[in-house]
């Protein structure tokens, strides 16, 4: 059976509605070990004191953020090379999700920020890209609310995500040129010099597998949703029409 | 709760903002979910019995 | 194509919206600006970039949501979608109308407006170079959002906000390009890269646009 079955929404909804229980046990568990073994278990930073405990909210968010637009780019893609609702509607679903996690993303390193490098904000590089992926979800939701035909207002979403990642890129070069800055590198990389010691690194991969499944579950009950609006809007149209 | 020191209300309050945000995600994602289940429910038993 | 455009600039100039508006704002922001940042010329002229390109952005994007939708209420974009002429054309027409009536008068103000805010004087060539550049991507990224937004009924604030973030490279490159003018530094790299932006969105843009219409044509 290939992966395009679950394409097929009755499939989809089975599935899901299989799984959703199971993950949002796995996610209650993994963000809760996660975040307890951070907030509690781990020793303060010797520069960073206890605001390094912010690191394990600050960086899963982030992660989501940007993944969450990867995913929705992927998404919008299939639905306007395959025609395949669930597709599309799980990019619908998604944008939300995106979106806060930006907000939390912003928030939290605002607050880390003051403390640290004395201020709320600054218009470093990964800063100002991240506020201005915030806008490009904005906008995204925007359009979806603003069309009514659910097709049409799929294909013009699809075709924003599609070429507003391409200006999300650009920008990101416009905005290094722009100013080089002051927030820190790729800590987590698997080469780097300057990583995150062993001992703040592990709570924060459970932290970051932890946002993931919450990603994931959330993504999926909302397709669900959108899926059943869907069939909701179809079933009005045929009441009236008879 | 460990001693968080000097930096107790930043770190409380991003942990505080965070937990409002997701909670409050999930919550509005529980109760769209809801709502549409329920339309859906009463759309397609009216369907049954016409 | 020739005659599409002319009556597009015909329309634009005859109805008036477009053309005499997006000076006269440009003009207001520049007067403005000082009012609310204080008549300091030595801190006018070290924003003066940003407030002119600022500025243009705003005047192009007042005039955007008129590219389509009016052709689109009365029908005759449906017309011109089944015409011999390309959509793709089309649109790069009517993101050259826009340019011509908005871009185009905005980058030959500037100059007079750059006084208001004590540019300094090594900037002005750059000034034009910049906003002779770059205010085609402008109209042709505007353009984009429009089509976007065609059946929109008053979508003209969230075409500002489709818009305005893909904005960001020519407005980094442009402003940046006049401020390194200003400071005698070399003006080559963000000029070539505002230059590359405009011809990327001028060759690609209107592909994307002209899906976006038939899609809302359906």
């Amino acid at each position: 059976m290939s992966f395009w079955e679950y394409a097929n929404p009755k499939r989809f909804m089975a599935l899901s509605g299989a799984s959703l229980p199971w993950l949002t046990a796995l996610t209650a568990l993994v963000l809760g070990v996660g975040l307890i073994w951070g907030f509690f278990f781990t020793p303060d930073d010797f520069r960073q004191g206890s605001t390094v405990k912010i690191i394990y909210i600050h960086v899963p968010s982030a992660f989501i953020a940007i993944n969450a637009w990867l995913m929705m780019l992927v998404t919008s893609l299939v639905w306007l090379i395959r025609r395949h609702h669930v597709s599309v509607l799980a990019a619908r679903a998604a944008a939300p999700i995106g979106l806060a996690m930006t907000a939390i993303g912003l928030i939290t390193g605002a607050v880390w920020g003051q403390p640290m490098w004395g201020t709320w904000w600054e218009w470093d590089p990964r800063l100002t890209s991240f506020l201005i992926l915030g806008l490009f979800y904005l906008g995204y939701i925007a359009l979806w609310e603003a069309i009514d035909d659910a097709d049409t207002a799929a294909d013009l979403t699809s075709v924003l995500c599609i070429v507003g990642s391409v200006f999300a890129v650009l920008s990101r070069y416009a905005i290094l040129f722009w100013n080089q800055g002051l927030h820190q590198g790729a800590s987590l990389s698997l080469d780097k010099e300057e990583n995150v010691h062993d001992v703040f690194a592990y709570p924060l991969w459970t932290c970051i597998i932890g946002f993931v499944l919450l990603f994931v579950t959330l993504v999926l009950l909302r397709t669900r949703t959108e899926i059943r609006a869907r069939r909701v809007k179809a079933l009005i149209a045929r009441e009236r029409m008879a | 709760m460990p001693d968080l020191g000097t930096y107790a209300v930043p770190v409380l309050s991003a942990y505080g903002a965070t937990g409002v945000i997701i909670a409050l995600l999930i919550w509005a994602s529980w109760r769209r979910g809801r709502k549409v289940r329920q339309e859906l429910h009463a759309l397609e038993g009216r369907r049954k019995d016409a | 194509m020739i005659a599409l455009l002319i009556r597009d600039l015909r329309l634009a100039i005859r109805t008036g919206g477009g053309f005499g508006l997006g000076l006269a704002f440009f003009l207001i922001i520049a007067v403005l600006v000082p009012f609310g940042v204080g008549p300091d010329s030595a801190i006018l002229g070290r924003i003066a970039p940003g407030i002119l390109w600022v500025g243009a952005l705003l005047s192009c994007l007042l005039s955007l949501d008129r590219i389509f939708a009016l052709d689109f209420e009365d029908g005759s974009l449906d017309l011109l979608a089944t015409a011999p002429i390309p959509l793709e054309g089309l649109v790069g027409i009517k993101a050259v109308s826009h340019w011509l009536t908005t871009g185009l008068p905005l980058t030959l103000a500037a100059p007079v407006l750059a006084l208001l805010l004590s540019l300094p004087e090594a900037a002005y060539p750059w000034l034009i170079a910049s906003l002779l550049i770059g205010t085609p991507a402008l109209s042709f990224i505007g353009a984009f959002g429009a089509s976007l937004t065609v059946g929109i009924k008053r979508g003209g604030l969230l075409l500002s906000l489709l818009v305005l973030p893909l904005y960001v490279p020519t407005l980094i490159f442009g402003a940046e390009t006049i401020r390194r003018g200003a400071e005698g530094l070399a003006t080559a790299t963000p000029l070539i890269m505002l230059g590359a932006i405009t011809l990327g969105t001028l060759a690609v843009l209107p592909f994307a646009s002209a899906a976006a219409i038939r899609v809302n044509l359906r």
